[in-house]
């Protein structure tokens, strides 16, 4: 089973492509239904957790250090730190953390 | 005609510090590239035309597991549902006179940033101004997957271990700052971690991929908090 890299990058960029064009071209008017309102509005709390977590644990040498990462950009974001910041500090202490456990 | 030229350059200058914070995330997202077996070029025009964080890094990961093009034409979407509700919003801000070609262009790079600095202009929309923004902001992004790419064959392990939290580091500077003003959207991520542990231990879902649990998970506890708590229209505003 072979797949094509540019038939995955063509699919990638229309889907996503579509996803922002249609409300822009067809939706002249608010969407109103108050359950659809609400679920897109959660979508990327849940996704971009769920993406996280565990998964932050298993990018890293050892689970501890993407464990101290994902705490500490918890606390870093938590206080407001920016986007950068906090991405730029999770990296530091996974290089960090790994001097001493690897 | 002047009035345009002067928001293209004020785009331009609000787009410099996306641009750069994109070139360091798309460095981290460029090594996730790579480890699903694209070269440096596929890894940039994979994010010059989709410009999307966490729906590339989605797909990487499903194509590294080597999904089926259905399986990442539907994480994309999930991963990418946001944009939706973005563009949306954006509707509202475009002049109903605006025609479609300018429709078209804005639709390719509704980021989250892009998007915030776009809707935080008083006033209806010069497209011109968010034309400025992307011709700063993309070039960032492109040129950062295909740096990490190429600088992820020769970085040391450690090194590589230690950027690939990068992109995790993103997505919690998203989530946290609105979880910490909504108990709702705190609890929400909690229990969003604690379901996708759970569902990554739970050995009778082996068969299903990664991503795929991802989906599942999405539209499951998203519904869930959509039926239980359904937004107020003060809420939706401060998430621009």
């Amino acid at each position: 089973m072979t797949h094509n890299i540019w038939l995955y990058i063509l699919v990638m960029a229309a889907v996503t492509y579509l996803i922002r064009v249609t409300p822009l071209v067809l939706i002249r008017r608010e969407i109103t239904n108050k359950t659809i309102r609400s679920f897109l509005y959660y979508v990327p709390y849940v996704t971009l957790a769920v993406m996280t977590f565990p998964a932050i644990t298993e990018a890293t040498q050892t689970p501890l250090s993407g464990f101290l990462a994902l705490a500490a950009g918890i606390v870093l974001a938590w206080v407001g730190v920016s986007l950068f910041g906090v991405a730029v500090v999770s990296c530091l202490v996974v290089l960090i953390a790994e001097f001493f456990l690897v | 005609m002047n009035d345009n030229r002067a928001c293209f350059l004020r785009g331009m200058k609000d787009g410099i510090p996306i641009a750069t914070g994109y070139f360091a995330v798309a460095f981290t997202l460029g090594i996730t590239a790579r480890s699903a077996g694209f070269s440096a070029i596929q890894a940039m025009v994979a994010s010059l035309t989709n410009n999307a964080s966490a729906g590339e890094y989605a797909a990487f990961a499903l194509i590294a597991a080597g999904a089926s093009y259905l399986e990442v034409a539907v994480m994309t979407l999930v991963a990418n549902a946001r944009y939706l509700l973005m563009s949306c919003a954006l509707s509202q801000k475009l002049h109903p006179s605006i025609p479609l070609g300018h429709r078209l262009l804005i639709g390719y790079d509704v980021t989250d940033e892009i998007f915030g600095i776009s809707v935080a202009r008083p006033g209806y929309l010069n497209p011109w101004y968010t034309y400025g923004a992307m011709a700063v902001a993309i070039p960032g992004w492109g040129l950062g997957t295909l740096f990490g790419v190429i600088m992820g064959d020769i970085l040391p392990l450690r090194a590589v271990s230690a950027l690939s939290v990068g992109l995790y580091g993103m997505f919690l500077a998203i989530i946290i700052p609105p979880a910490r003003k909504s108990r709702i959207i705190a609890g929400l991520v909690a229990v969003s971690f604690a379901a996708s542990y759970a569902v990554s231990r739970f050995s009778l879902l082996d068969g299903i991929s990664s991503g795929m649990k991802t989906i599942l998970l999405t539209v499951v506890l998203s519904l869930a908090a959509a039926i239980l708590f359904p937004v107020k229209e003060e809420e939706q505003q401060h998430d621009a």
